[in-house]
């Protein structure tokens, strides 16, 4: 169609402007390199965007004045992130984060028309000869939090508070189960839904819920530190997500799982800063410190702890993943005979492992 | 089923606020003045009473300050309404709208923070078994929210002042005829009914999940105003109607818990469609409905007029 | 001390001059909170107010804002004049955008699109719209429910079955089960207006509907039954004018182009269906309606205040540094200021000892 040729012609034009304008921009290599963040809740002081603010700071501390950054938070996915993202660009931002999955085509739109920018995306799965995506392997984390969770529940129910059947949720939970069940095969998790990232009133009703169908140990995918203080209040365990909530919650805490981006921020805006970086998809787990398990709380016992490290040292050296064969779903369907689940099908996941209780909700 | 009793707890924990706040706008719209701010009002008191806490350690002067700032804004918006013969549906909205911004604002050096509030209970019911844990166990704003209940109750019924004020709601100019001052008489019932919308935040953010983190009042201040309509502006009813709606959402984690196999998001949208169906069985019958609602709701009155 | 007088007659120059007044007083009144949080006003308010029109890119992105909440405010204008009170025009905005938007996922095969086809996808929205609104309509017709409170309630319901559906039956099955649907293809895209920019015809069609919608208040004789009965259902109902057509007619035309912004939303600037469609125009245009004195051509002006308050609220956090909650505070104050200031119009200020 005509109206597309010449919408493509005059898009090629501007690309190739924008070239040309950047070009000698990259010449200059003494001006600090001007890094944005987009986030997608206010940064408040626990959670998803706290973490990827942290991971900020730890960047601006390790590169100093190479760097200067600026962020925007609290925006919403959908046409509105687009205009962040292009602004941040447009204000001569050279390597921008756009922390949320749901960035990812907005993401990807802005850099084809800024070439010369590196793009960073969270959790999503489309790359670009500039765009990037990187994610945690948090699941790996899970599974020895699964093992802690496993050796201190009394009554073999476990809690799990979810926000969104997506994959990356599944894969925690799936692994937090596969932990639990390898210390403990009598116990069971269950999963309620609050079908949001963060709504602490629907996150501490799901939490009670659980607790009154007997779960004594309870953790969440959700943004805020809701079900850890129900637990604490409560007098039952937690394992807390993305960020050591030990402060909030001094004796339920069992263990946090945690999500930590400084290090591979600061490697990516060294990586721009040479001149050396390539886009690629990074999944770094506990090998790479972007996932850990910290803030044991006081109840867990040493030998507990030994058998975490223990495991974890036999995930990073390879030897253990969290999904080995044999892996059956809970209907008993057979999912992996031998080997273990590869990165395709961890994308894929759509079922819960044997252990958690019921069905995913729109199937 | 030994989650019987923790479900008509959280049940009852989870219509507090909507009954408290209902309460409020109940009396104010009563009075024929329809405020749409209540998720605003909320916002705020929630998290001014969050911040005299935070400040104070007091629980007590932390819901004083919720009902206090939220009586504030609702006399804002009664001056702008009663006094200034404003739009009440768009300075609601506009009230509203700007408790959220504000609240956010004035929440930033607290987000994520949380309380300790201490336990409550009713010494030696609340052992009983089951009904113990479920009725007695309670934090004491919720019996206070059944007490506001009654005392509401029997101020519109029995007592002299109510019929005044449900005669204002019902026809102003003949109220004013003989002589009541209408628009004090209103602005009573508005600066009540944000007061106990304060209370109703202050509640959210000190007992219901006792941290802050912005919105967190997340549209209970929306759903006040329809269980105002679907008790029919009756006291009685509303908290029906409240533990009713709090219920519903506690019962659909449970049924998730137990694996039934409903999308859980037709099941939130049950106590919105139940609402709808309430306001469609209570006002078919236009006699009925003008004995309900307060005729004069949502006009100004103007008495030199 | 200062008292307030009743008017003779409402002052014509206020009633234009009151919009404009409440914009100073609110730039007044975000300059006292900048100097407040230690902010140089004048640079805040530039931030706010002229940054983002300081280019071409700008206007258009301003203009993509525009798009939908004209749109809907201008239905929204016709309603109120009629006190119809229709408070979901969220809700009907997004069935809008489930509507067109199931069509475009059922009938795209990468290689289709066009005027007709995307016109199509646009009716349907339309339609989608008004059938959501016609719900209210019924029950209100029919039972005597309040618009508001049932409008108000399937908002919730609305946005629950996007919920739904993006987990469900409308989600991308190559999309890694993200709640999203598949990206439309090209040729299912609105048309933009200005190269290289995000401005979509929907800036037309808005323009179109406010011009029509004028038309329709001010010239023809249903918009003037629907008036009048606004202002004096008892004179309407003695001249013989049906207050149920007039409800049918307002409660249909908002419905259908809430329905219609949801439909450009949804194929214009995000280009598939998400879960989260719409940063809340439909209550923005509320404001919009209001602010623009309940005037398709008046709201012409106020959605493009709003549209620069929503963007100026991001730049002054990418640029200033302020939190997010900006933007929210200042659309609070426009109202109060608009609404404060429409008292002069029925009123004046007069010093008496």
């Amino acid at each position: 169609m005509s109206g597309n040729f010449v919408r493509n012609a005059l898009s090629a034009a501007a690309v190739a402007l924008s070239v040309g304008v950047a070009a000698p921009a990259l010449a200059q290599a003494d001006q600090p390199l001007k890094v944005g963040f987009v986030y997608v809740s206010p940064i408040g002081e626990a959670g998803w965007s706290w973490q990827q603010e942290v991971g900020r700071r730890e960047m601006v501390e390790a590169l100093g004045d190479k760097v200067a950054t600026q962020y925007v938070e609290d925006v919403p996915e959908g046409a509105d992130a687009e205009r962040v993202i292009r602004d941040l660009a447009q204000q001569g931002n050279k390597l921008i984060f756009t922390t949320s999955f749901g960035y990812m085509n907005p993401t990807l739109k802005v850099a084809k028309q800024f070439p010369d920018v590196t793009f960073v995306h969270s959790t999503g799965y489309k790359t670009a000869d500039n765009v990037s995506v990187t994610n945690a392997r948090f699941y790996e984390a899970r599974y020895l939090s699964g093992i802690v969770a496993g050796k201190m529940t009394q009554s073999n129910i476990i809690g799990y508070v979810g926000a969104f059947p997506i994959p990356e949720v599944l894969q925690g939970i799936n692994a937090f189960t596969r932990g639990i069940r390898s210390v403990n095969p009598d116990a069971e998790v269950r999963v309620i839904w609050a079908n949001s990232w963060y709504d602490p009133g629907k996150e501490r009703d799901a939490a009670l819920a659980l607790m009154g169908q007997g779960a004594d140990v309870l953790t969440h995918h959700t943004d805020s530190t809701a079900t850890v203080q129900v637990a604490e209040e409560r007098g039952k365990y937690a394992v807390a997500y993305h960020s050591d909530m030990s402060r909030f919650a001094p004796k339920a805490q069992l263990v946090a799982v945690t999500h930590h981006w400084g290090d591979y921020f600061t490697d990516v805006a060294r990586k721009v800063l040479d001149g050396t970086w390539k886009s690629n998809m990074v999944w770094g787990g506990l090998k790479e410190d972007m996932a850990r398990v910290e803030g044991f709380g006081p109840a867990v016992p040493e030998d507990v702890r030994a058998l975490v490290e223990e495991k974890k040292q036999e995930i990073i050296a390879g030897k253990l993943t969290p999904f080995d064969a044999p892996l059956k779903d809970n209907t008993g369907k057979v999912i992996l005979e031998t080997g273990s689940l590869d990165d395709d099908a961890l994308n894929r996941m759509n079922y819960y492992v044997e252990g958690v209780a019921g069905k995913l909700p729109t199937r | 089923m030994d989650s019987l009793a923790p479900l008509i707890a959280s049940a009852i924990v989870a219509g507090t606020p909507l009954m408290l706040a209902g309460l409020g706008l109940l009396i104010n719209e009563r009075s024929g003045v329809i405020n749409l701010g209540s998720e605003g009002m909320m916002l705020m008191g929630a998290i001014s009473a969050f911040a005299v806490v935070v400040a104070t350690g007091n629980f007590f002067f932390g819901f004083v300050a919720g009902a206090l700032v939220s009586m504030l804004m609702s006399g804002f918006f009664a001056w702008l309404t009663i006094w200034l013969g404003a739009n009440q549906v768009a300075t609601g909205l506009a009230l509203s709208l700007f408790g959220v911004g504000a609240s956010a604002y004035l929440g930033l050096p607290y987000a994520g923070e949380s309380l300790l509030p201490p336990q409550f209970g009713v010494p030696l019911l609340q052992d009983i078994p089951v009904l113990g844990q479920a009725l007695f166990s309670h934090h004491p704003m919720v019996y206070g929210s059944l007490i506001l209940c009654v005392a509401i109750a029997w101020f519109l019924g029995r007592t002299r002042a109510g019929l005044i004020l449900r005669a204002v709601g019902e026809s102003p100019t003949s109220a004013h005829s003989l002589g009541y001052n209408v628009r004090r008489i209103r602005l009573a019932a508005v600066l009540f009914g944000g007061s106990c919308c304060g209370l109703a935040g202050a509640f959210m953010s000190l007992v219901y999940t006792p941290l802050w983190v912005e919105g967190m009042v997340a549209g209970r201040g929306w759903i006040a105003l329809a269980l105002v309509a679907f008790a029919t502006w009756r006291p009685y009813r509303l908290m029906a109607g409240a533990y009713l709606f709090g219920g519903i959402t506690i019962l659909t984690y449970h049924m998730q818990a137990l694996g039934v196999p409903i999308a859980s998001q037709l099941l939130s949208m049950l106590p919105y469609i139940a609402t709808i169906v309430v306001l469609v069985l209570i006002s078919r019958n236009s006699t009925w409905i003008r004995l309900n609602m307060p005729a004069s709701l949502g006009k100004t009155f103007n008495p030199n007029s | 001390m200062l008292v307030l007088e009743r008017r003779a007659q409402p002052s014509r120059v206020m009633a234009w001059t009151s919009p404009l007044m409440a914009v100073i007083l609110t730039a007044l009144c975000g300059s006292i909170l900048f100097m407040a949080v230690g902010k140089d006003p004048v640079a805040s308010l530039e931030v706010f107010f002229l940054e983002p029109i300081k280019d071409r890119h700008g206007w258009a992105e301003v203009g993509v804002k525009v798009a939908p909440l004209l749109m809907i405010a201008v239905g929204l204008s016709i309603c109120f004049r009629a006190n119809v009170f229709n408070i979901g025009a969220e809700g009907q905005l997004v069935v809008g955008a489930i509507t067109a938007g199931a069509l475009v996922l059922y009938l795209d095969d990468d290689s289709n699109g066009g005027f007709w086809l995307i016109s199509l996808a646009l009716l349907a929205g339309a339609l989608g719209g008004m059938a959501w609104a016609a719900i209210t309509a019924f029950l209100r017709d029919r039972f005597n429910a309040n618009e508001i409170l049932v409008s108000l309630m399937l908002v919730y319901v609305a946005e629950l079955l996007l919920s739904y559906l993006m987990h469900g039956a409308l989600m991308d099955p190559d999309g890694f089960g993200f709640p999203q649907s598949k990206l439309f293809s090209d040729g299912w895209l609105i048309p933009t207006v200005l190269s290289g920019t995000r401005l979509h015809l929907g800036i037309i069609l808005a323009l179109l509907a406010a011009v029509i919608g004028w038309l329709y208040l001010s010239r023809s004789f249903s918009g003037f039954k629907l008036q009048v009965g606004g202002i004096a259902p008892m004179a309407a109902r003695y001249a013989g004018f049906s207050s149920r057509n007039s409800l049918w007619i307002c409660l249909l035309v908002s419905g259908g182009l809430a329905g219609l912004a949801g439909a450009l939303e949804a194929m214009g600037p995000i280009g598939q269906l998400t879960p989260s469609i719409s940063p809340g125009y439909g209550f923005a245009a509320i404001i919009v309606a209001f602010v623009g004195r309940l005037h398709p051509l008046g709201v012409i002006f106020s959605s493009f205040i709003m549209a620069l308050l929503y963007i100026g609220g991001e730049l002054s956090q990418s640029r200033l540094g302020m939190p997010s909650a900006i933007t929210g505070i200042f659309q609070g104050i426009l109202l109060f200021a608009l609404l404060a200031c429409d008292v002069l119009i029925y009123n004046r200020v007069r010093w008496r000892r």
